[in-house]
């Protein structure tokens, strides 16, 4: 930034610093390695849901020419799992699989074809158990055994009850009480890339690429599990062929990959097939959702009540964390003076289910908004008046003790209204508008596991007028280094393109928790703008000592520092400190309020989005077209604009998958569709035009004042489709995937004078423990606190 | 990375000699045009072959006559999509060629190939873990129906885009086999039954396709599917109309997806003859077509919507077809059911 | 498929050309372009996700029109010219469209971008000035998580305006 607050490089549109490498097909994919002597690995998996393994007899397999090693659970016992609590997956599994896909035996070969073969050559023997495949029957008595031998009853995983202010008052001043149930379908990531891990053991030590978003688990985990320690691993970030949240967790095949390079002294690779991506899963939880809320006659909350019950797969992976992010939102977006949450996770016999874009908040957020249209219409209010008239004010604290600081809901509210026309649509059977809302964090306020170290850290080393930025972070396509590189620019008086990155390799970049929760650019971007600060303070004293001038008066900008070139100017640094390094670190303020899971849902800032959409959807056919939508988000501010919008717009298409078509879906036990055919993600004919408005609301926390663009846009989209729908046609389709289907079901129950709407008929009974009461926090505790920052 | 199994790739110089290989090697060995059909399935392991044999020798050219046009067998899609007199005078087949699957797979898919394209079904167009895990299917490796398990016979779904508008447009296949040519109307090519689905000798090569009935014929293919692009058919109508005025003379409904092989509405043919075309003939025409369509759980989405869609495609070819001036040029674009 | 690898592998001498450079290479017949391309070649800038025919990642040109290689043999191709991603950019400089797409965003994770470039590159050599709907005619075989399309389309248009 020049002295007079101008920004050099922030803000403006800039290529991406590893963009040449990506349209000339050079950035190297995990896949694309290949080490000499490279053995090739497959995995085994489960053909059962839910079975006892008896006896694994690796002979057969072993006696094909070609294979080098097979191994099986025995050889990777210790369990591991992303969260401290939840340590119940192993590599390989030897006395029980919970869903098809289960990882049971490894086999590395000399070519892939070979490694299969063998596969397909080790016989299991089971003992076949009752699969669990839904909520209702989780929730029952077992028929045979539980899937996981914690948690309970039943198969229950996980009971939350916490309650905020007197729900029970609220309700009663209420002029309006109303009830709905809605589900929301469980999806995939479905990243263009297959997992992919390449290890290799020379000398004692592992070194592994993957095509992982967090380095620091996978190094964790591993570590762990094989039973070396930290210092022996070397965790590498390939490029990155999309995530999503899909490859979050330390996986099966990356352990797998490291125990065979040690058994066989080569490097071996693995990458998953399509399929196998399905299985490993980890994506959108299917949420049954119940919600009560009570309002006054003009449509102000005064109580909710909102309960949650997910499908969480097999195993733990981030389940206790979505389980609470289910209801921790809610509440930051509107302003809900006493609130009841309750929330439980189920396991099933299906693949593991974990954080996808939004983690735990696109379901209640779909139930919420479609709720608060409903009452608007009991109440004959503009359904988004109603809603306006809750928005959350900026600089105030939630009943459920989230600080909410900047906030521009009201302006993404204003820009998505201007711009739509909706409140002056063409009202003709048949199209149809819709209005919604959402919130996301900008990196979670709390790791996920207990620790001291900060959230992320920014090295910077300067020598013959080169930088380098060092940070654990891991780009994944959302451009994290080309924001890592833009404001050590910025600070510098650089171009992005001047500055060299080293990232997400465990053994020489600093730590950072990864490309997830929406955290990078606010957190490393923090980190990296203390680094670099730090690192200018040394250069302009440099130059000031050699202009005789005061350091005040020295300007950083187009590369100069004061009367000398960046270049000069290093060197002088150089020959007045030694070696020219900085580093900075980012730990998040803490915000957890004074309650048992009060660690998930605090961010040090929250993105805002609004979005409008219109379609066309048929009463005969049930088909929904998609004219066009409009979305305003408030990223604080746009670190750069274009990455922004690529956010934004990803975000949208992936929510309007999620709303018409995406479905992960079982049949017989098995996954119903596991391949890009008929796991149907939408192509170039079914993506409507998109209108994109960036609000900048410059968060007082935020790096420049900026804040996530990632997720936060996905979340409005699917109830905006429903609502769009009922504008159409008068029928509520109160679950995603809004198929054709549903709405011509729903169309026929309506002529035969039952209710509108297709979804769930019912809320099942769930043991929920008595609420934990939490005081609110006094309602105006953090104007002054924030204030001060 | 999936794979191919490996096999044994042979090269014939045409089709006599290509016919006379599969008489040889029987079973063991399978035909290879373009191989969007057959390669996807061998990574699946659906087939178990030894041996490919290569109609790269096919004709490529379309041989455009006074009343008939004749297809070779080795044209791809994306050619008789955009072929012009295709385009023109028969439009509904170059409808239906370019709302196959996606652009680049027209590019390697051919007609003959999509005449032959295998019949679906989502328990079998499986990889061979998954189909182990669910248990084998009597289509391949198993003995029992997992869509109808108590049924004796396979309802795996024709899903050939442009096979059913070849028969409406009185379509002839050139047929060489080990010992000889001969021509075969495409609407005798299929036989009822999701296992054996080809009526020909499966040492028999598709050499080209004739399609006659053209020039004052107005044709029309409705697909449906899911997305706009990619998708196989999971209901779809070729209709071809010939009128005298606003009366129809002739008529064929052929509908694609809905059974094992394509299926004609002959009822609603017989009923759509001699009558004039006005909103409620093609509604009450739909009705009837739709009325011999089975769909069964074995293609995307549910079997008792697409068995309602079946409706609504045909009266839409039917409406596009009527109001489609015989020989005028029309653009290709975004055709999906409205 | 146990008895599958106990088979004799026909191994084929074929010359390729690819991108221009005609290259002998003895492979198995069964060995489909893409991992020819991957594994033999060295060109990893084809990638793929689903080995299927159903996501268009593993895009090339074959003769200057889209393919899926991981549905192509190189027996079926040899004597046609091949292009990958490596072949477009001339020397240093970067194509058109390698530009646009830089310039505005167009890859996000970048795993689409070969096949989706050589998808445009073909694109936009029969049809100069496409509109918008024939681009996402072209391209919709192409899928993309990241980005939503919508830079994918504005970076097409640049192109196709600067190409013209
Ligand atoms: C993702 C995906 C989507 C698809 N979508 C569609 C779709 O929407 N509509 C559709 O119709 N098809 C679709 N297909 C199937 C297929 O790609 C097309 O039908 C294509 O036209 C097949 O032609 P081909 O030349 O590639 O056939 P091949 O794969 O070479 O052959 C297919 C079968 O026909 C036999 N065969 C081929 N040519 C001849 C011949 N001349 N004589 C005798 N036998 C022959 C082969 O032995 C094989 O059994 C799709 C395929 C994929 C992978
Ligand atoms: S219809 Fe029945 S027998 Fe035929 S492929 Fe499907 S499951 Fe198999
Ligand atoms: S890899 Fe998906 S189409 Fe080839
Ligand atoms: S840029 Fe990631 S899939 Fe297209």
């Amino acid at each position: 930034m020049t002295s007079d607050g101008k920004f050099g490089v922030i803000g403006k549109p800039l290529q991406k610093v590893d963009a040449v490498a990506k349209v000339t097909g050079r950035a190297i994919y995990a896949d694309d390695m290949l080490l000499p002597r490279t053995l090739h690995c497959r995995i085994l998996r489960s053909p059962h849901p839910h079975a006892r393994i008896l006896s694994i007899d690796t002979s057969a397999a072993r006696r094909i020419p070609g294979v080098q090693a097979v191994i099986t659970g025995a050889d990777l016992p210790i369990k591991f799992g992303i969260l401290p609590v939840t340590q119940d997956e192993r590599a390989l599994e030897h006395e029980k699989v919970r869903y098809v896909g289960d990882p049971i035996a490894a086999v590395a070969a000399i070519d892939e074809e070979i490694a299969a073969a063998a596969c397909d050559a080790i016989s299991v023997e089971y003992e076949v158990l009752e699969p669990v495949m839904s909520i209702d029957e989780a929730l029952a008595a077992p028929k045979d055994e539980r899937i996981q031998d914690y948690g309970g009853p039943h198969n229950i995983h996980k009971l939350v009850a916490l309650e905020f202010g007197d729900v029970e008052a609220g309700f009663a001043q209420a002029d309006h009480v109303r009830e709905d149930v809605f589900f929301f379908q469980g999806n995939t990531h479905l990243p263009m890339e297959q997992h992919s891990a390449i290890a290799t053991y020379v000398d004692g030590r592992i070194t592994l690429w993957s095509s992982t978003q967090v380095v620091h688990y996978v190094h964790r985990a591993l570590s762990k599990v094989l039973e070396l320690p930290m210092s022996r691993i070397r965790v590498i970030g390939a490029a990155h062929g999309g995530g999503f949240g899909g490859k979050t967790d330390p996986f099966a095949h990356e352990i797998i990959v490291c125990k065979l390079a040690m058994l066989t002294g080569r490097p071996v690779k693995c990458t998953l097939t399509r399929e196998e991506v399905f299985y490993a899963h980890r994506g959108r939880h299917p949420v049954l959702m119940w919600v009560r809320t009570g309002v006054t006659r003009d449509g102000l909350i005064t109580a909710m009540h909102f309960r949650t019950a997910l499908d969480g797969g097999a195993y733990g992976s981030y389940g206790v964390a979505s389980t609470f992010y289910t209801g921790a939102l809610q509440t930051v977006t509107y302003d809900i003076p006493a609130y009841r949450f309750e929330g439980c996770r189920v396991f099933t016999n299906k693949p593991p289910c974990g954080p996808k874009r939004g983690h735990g908040t696109p379901q209640p957020r779909f139930a919420l908004e479609l709720h608060l249209e409903k009452i608007a219409h009991d109440l004959g209010i503009d359904p988004v008046d109603l809603k306006r008239r809750n928005f959350v004010m900026p600089h105030t604290r939630t009943v459920n003790w989230m600080r909410v600081t900047s906030c521009g809901l009201e302006e993404c509210t204003e820009r998505v209204m201007t711009a739509s026309g909706y409140a002056h649509r063409d009202k003709r059977p048949g199209h149809g508008m819709g209005f919604a809302i959402s919130s996301y964090l900008s990196g979670a306020g709390t790791a996920i596991y207990w620790n001291d170290m900060p959230h992320s850290e920014v090295q910077i080393k300067v020598d013959r007028g080169g930088v380098t930025a060092y940070c654990g972070a891991m780009d994944i396509g959302q451009g994290s280094d080309s924001v890592l590189a833009t404001i050590v620019a910025e600070e510098l008086g650089l171009q992005p393109a001047d500055v060299r990155l080293v990232t997400a390799d465990t053994d020489t970049t600093p730590i950072d928790l990864g490309s997830y929760s929406s955290r990078v650019t606010f957190m490393a971007g923090n980190a990296a703008i203390e680094a670099a600060r730090k690192m200018r303070g040394m250069l302009i004293e440099a130059v000031a000592a050699k202009m005789k001038c005061d350091a005040a008066a020295v300007e950083v900008a187009g590369g100069r520092i004061g009367d000398f070139s960046f270049q000069e100017a290093s060197v002088l640094a150089e020959g007045r400190f030694g070696t020219l390094i900085s580093a900075g670190s980012y730990t998040p303020p803490k915000l957890a309020g004074p309650y048992k899971g009060s660690g998930v849902g605090p961010s040090p800032a929250y993105s805002y989005s609004a979005c409008v959409v219109d379609l066309e959807a048929d009463a005969r056919t049930g088909l929904v077209k998609v004219n066009r939508i409009w979305i305003a988000h408030d990223v604080g501010r746009a670190i750069n604009p274009l990455l922004v919008e690529g956010q934004v717009e990803g975000s949208v298409y992936m929510g309007l998958g999620e709303a018409l078509m995406e479905e992960q879906a079982f049949r017989k036990g098995l996954h119903k569709w596991p391949s890009m055919l008929e796991y149907k993600s939408p192509t170039f004919l079914d993506m409507p035009e998109v209108e994109t408005f960036i609000v900048e609301t410059v968060d007082p926390e935020g790096p420049y004042g900026a804040k996530e663009a990632g997720q936060g846009p996905l979340l409005p989209v699917p109830p905006a489709v429903c609502s769009a729908v009922y504008d159409a046609l008068g029928v509520w389709i109160d679950e995603v995937p809004v198929t054709p289907e549903k709405i011509v079901e729903a169309l026929r129950r309506r002529a035969k004078g039952e209710p509108a709407r297709f979804g769930p008929a019912r809320f099942p009974s769930i043991p929920y423990p008595t609420a934990i009461k939490v005081e609110p926090p006094p309602r105006e505790m953090d104007r002054a606190a924030t204030s001060s920052i | 990375m999936l794979r191919l199994p490996r096999f044994k790739y042979l090269r014939p110089k045409n089709a006599r000699e290509a016919a006379r290989m599969a008489a040889d090697l029987g079973p063991r060995a399978m035909f290879v045009a373009g191989g969007t059909d057959l390669f996807p399935k061998l990574k699946r392991r659906q087939f178990d072959v030894e041996t490919l044999i290569a109609l790269d020798f096919l004709p490529r050219d379309i041989h455009n006559g006074s009343s008939e046009c004749v297809v070779g067998a080795g044209v791809t899609l994306a050619s008789a999509a955009s072929n012009e007199h295709l385009v023109k005078s028969f439009t509904g087949y170059a409808q239906a060629a370019g709302l196959v699957s996606s652009p680049p797979l027209r590019n390697a898919g051919t007609v003959g190939g999509n005449l032959c394209v295998d019949t679906r079904c989502n328990y079998y167009d499986m990889t061979y873990e998954w189909r182990k895990a669910a248990g084998f299917c009597m289509k391949k490796d198993g003995d029992i129906c997992l869509v109808a398990p108590s049924s004796p016979r396979c309802w795996a779904v024709s899903s050939s885009d442009t096979a059913p508008m070849a028969i409406a447009l009185d379509g002839v296949v050139g047929l060489t086999g080990p010992d000889g040519e001969r021509e075969l109307p495409v609407s005798v090519l299929y036989r009822d039954d999701g296992m054996d689905y080809m009526a020909k000798q499966a040492s028999e090569v598709v050499t080209s396709l004739t399609l006659s009935a053209g020039r004052d014929m107005r044709t029309a293919y409705v697909k449906l599917r899911r997305r706009g692009s990619i998708d196989f058919p999971i209901a779809g109508a070729a209709v071809a109309l010939q009128l005298d005025g606003d009366e129809v003379v002739r008529c064929r409904i052929v509908l694609s997806a809905v059974a094992s092989h394509p299926l004609e509405a002959t009822a609603a043919e017989d009923f759509l003859k001699g009558k004039r075309v006005d909103a409620e003939t093609i509604r009450e025409t739909a009705d009837i077509a739709a009325k011999p369509a089975k769909p069964l759980d074995n293609a995307d989405l549910s079997h008792f919507w697409r068995k309602r869609m079946v409706h609504v495609v045909v009266e839409q070819a039917l409406l596009q077809a009527a109001t489609r001036t015989p020989g005028s040029t029309v653009k290709l674009l975004g055709q999906y059911p409205e | 498929m146990k008895q599958e690898v106990l088979r004799d592998v026909e191994r084929v001498v074929l010359k390729l050309d690819v991108n221009g450079e005609r290259t002998e290479l003895l492979l198995p017949v069964h060995k489909t372009l893409l991992e020819v391309l991957r594994e033999d070649m060295q060109l990893t800038g084809t990638k793929h996700g689903c080995e299927l025919g159903e996501c268009g990642t593993c895009t090339v040109l074959v003769d200057g029109r889209p393919e899926l290689s991981c549905l192509v043999l190189p027996i079926q191709v040899e004597g046609h010219a091949i292009t990958t991603v490596e072949g477009m950019a001339d020397g240093a400089v970067l194509h058109p469209l390698q530009q646009a797409f830089a310039e505005l965003g167009a890859a996000q994770c970048g795993y689409c971008t070969p096949g989706i470039l050589l998808s445009a590159k073909s694109l936009l050599e029969t049809t100069p000035r496409p509109s918008r709907d024939e681009i996402r005619e072209a391209l919709a075989g192409n899928l993309c998580r990241c980005t939503g399309y919508s830079k994918i389309l504005d970076a097409v248009e640049l192109a196709a305006g600067r190409m013209t």
